[in-house]
């Protein structure tokens, strides 16, 4: 696939002046979208004016070609179906958006999203999750590497594997993974959990197991239905160490700064 | 950042693997990842195997100074390489300028590869940038297009290929240190490498302590001349590749290509990206999944090798 020459200005901004191509097929609430022939810049702008000035409430967008950046800044409630697979950046700083996507996605899906659900039927690449404040992210297939690191919230929930450094620095938030987790998991994290179903190849610094409590399955479960995923029999749950807790050693106002 | 690329073409009866329009297919590869490296552009590509060696090699750089002398002194020092290849016992079948400072010789010769490239590469100007008996690399300044059109590449048939763009951020904008690298002296073995290697300067003295040749400051460049020693020690391109996992410190996924193999390794962190297309007619892989999907045009399964693997497919 050739894909569509881009201008990009002075400051290295992609098409500055841009506007919605208003290519999309709208029938009452739902429109379709194909982006074959579209940029990433023209794609964006296309769903911010469904989704805005057409009062559209669900989205298909076919023929995404694995390209980065889609469907990010999405900060309204709507229902988007993603007919293919994602390259890096997809889903990122969104706040509200139930997304499934089809296909696969690349690295950082669902950056920083405050609230929201992202349905990933295949595989993930790394930094899955990074930094998510809120709402659901599942992949039903394997991740990469770093999953949810700096995760301040929310819920990942992964089918299959996760790579290297589950988890790393994640200070509040939930995962469960119901594959094997790579080495390093749970690594420098602050706080949160992470419960694993397969093998763990090994711990994180000032990562430790803790006990399953009967909230920690009821959550599981539930989150379970919702997806309608097959839950592994047995959880494995673990949390921050809290060795590496320093806060206490400073004073107040220095406190404030760092939390 | 850089942005890496291969593809093997498998065929689907024969054990022997296929040909197919690599250059063309790998500078569509390439060329999606533009955004990734738009200071040079390299090519590691595998034509069907002859009893002829195939050397390319450059005399000059493009961005050397054009003093008044510059193309005679080309001409001069091609006919010099000409001259030297003869003395060795090499039967030239030709040599043709492919840009004006990058050429292909073509010949027959049954000594030791070391000798003669140490002697090539001692003309004024001279750097080998690949030799064997299918492996052609070829790398200028600019993007994937403006490479292939200097260098005709659309129409190059063969069974195999690496790539890779380059964003320089340890050393020159230059051909030198521009990837893939031959593994000097080692017949058809090349290598692309993204990331950085922080054991740089050990390596590059204990490989130099060695006898071996650098000819950048780019430390991808090791990658290349520690496959050629580990394999010169006797290992496979699998076990070295391995044990390179232990050896290489710092962040890297790099591609290797032999005359019938492509492998990829990944450092312990999994910190450079990788992703990975396998099919029954081909295996095809790359930074971004962007890639591959601008030759293969259709929804596909893909994943992501993870943390220390090491993966190599036959043609």
């Amino acid at each position: 696939m050739t894909q569509p020459s881009v201008r990009v200005d002075q400051r290295g901004l992609a098409e500055p002046d841009a506007t919605a191509p208003k290519t999309a097929t709208i029938t009452g609430e739902t429109a379709e979208l194909d982006a074959a022939e579209l940029s990433t810049r023209l794609i964006n702008l296309e769903l911010r004016w469904l989704l805005h000035t057409e009062g559209v409430t669900e989205v298909v967008v076919r023929n995404p070609g694995a390209r980065h950046s889609i469907a990010v800044g999405l900060l309204t409630r709507c229902r988007i179906r993603i007919d293919g697979s994602l390259g890096y950046f997809g889903c990122g700083l969104i706040d509200g958006p139930e997304i499934h996507i089809t296909g696969r996605v690349g690295w950082s899906v669902a950056e920083n999203m405050m609230s929201g659900v992202v349905v990933i039927d295949k595989n993930a690449g790394s930094l899955t999750g990074a930094a998510l404040r809120g709402g659901d992210l599942v992949v039903r297939g394997h991740v990469g590497a770093r999953t949810g690191i700096d995760q301040k919230g929310g819920t990942i929930i992964v089918g299959g594997n996760t790579g290297s450094m589950t988890g790393f620095m994640m200070q509040r938030g939930r995962q469960i993974i119901c594959g094997d987790a790579g080495q390093g998991l749970g690594d420098s994290m602050y706080d949160g959990a992470i419960y694993v179903g397969g093998a763990v190849a090994s711990l994180g610094v000032d990562c430790v197991e803790a006990e399953m409590t009967p909230a920690d399955d009821e959550l599981i479960d539930r989150k379970f239905r919702i997806y309608g995923m097959q839950r592994p029999e047995r959880f494995r749950k673990f949390v921050c160490g809290k060795k590496l807790w320093n806060y206490d050693n400073l004073e107040p106002s220095e406190r404030k700064l760092v939390l | 950042m850089c942005g890496i690329a291969g593809i093997i073409y498998r065929g689907h009866t024969s054990t022997q693997g296929r040909s197919g329009d690599v250059g063309r297919d790998m500078t569509r590869m390439l060329q999606a990842m533009r955004h990734r490296g738009p200071d040079s552009t390299g090519y590691a590509l595998y034509g069907e195997p002859s009893d002829l060696l195939v050397m390319r090699f450059k005399l000059a750089d493009p961005t050397d100074h054009r003093d008044f002398d510059f193309s005679e002194r080309l001409e001069r020092n091609r006919r010099e390489v000409e001259a030297r290849l003869a003395k060795l016992g090499a039967a030239i079948d030709r040599v043709q300028g492919e840009s004006e400072y990058a050429y292909r010789a073509t010949f027959r010769y049954s000594g030791e590869l070391k000798p003669l490239a140490d002697y090539v590469e001692d003309v004024p100007g001279a750097e080998i940038l690949s030799l064997g008996n299918s492996l052609e690399i070829v790398k200028d300044l600019g993007s994937a297009e403006t490479v292939a059109r200097q260098y005709r590449l659309d129409g190059f048939r063969g069974t195999h290929a690496i790539g890779h763009v380059r964003m320089a951020t340890e050393s020159d904008v230059d051909i030198a240190g521009a990837h893939p690298y031959w593994a000097y002296p080692f017949s058809d073995v090349a290598v692309v490498h993204n990331g950085q290697l922080t054991n740089y300067h050990h390596w590059r003295r204990r490989l130099e302590r060695l006898g071996h040749r650098f000819q950048s400051e780019c430390d991808s460049e090791i990658i290349a001349v520690y496959i050629a020693q580990r394999m010169a020690d006797g290992l496979s391109l699998e076990t070295a590749m391995k044990q390179s996992l232990d050896d290489l410190d710092g962040v890297f996924t790099y591609l290797v290509v032999t005359e019938s193999q492509l492998g990829v390794a990944k450092d312990e962190m999994a910190a450079k990206p990788l992703v990975l297309y396998e099919a029954d007619d081909m295996v095809a892989l790359a930074s971004e999944e962007i890639a591959i999907r601008a030759v293969v045009n259709r929804e596909i399964d893909t994943y992501d090798p993870y943390e220390r693997e090491v993966l190599v497919w036959s043609r």
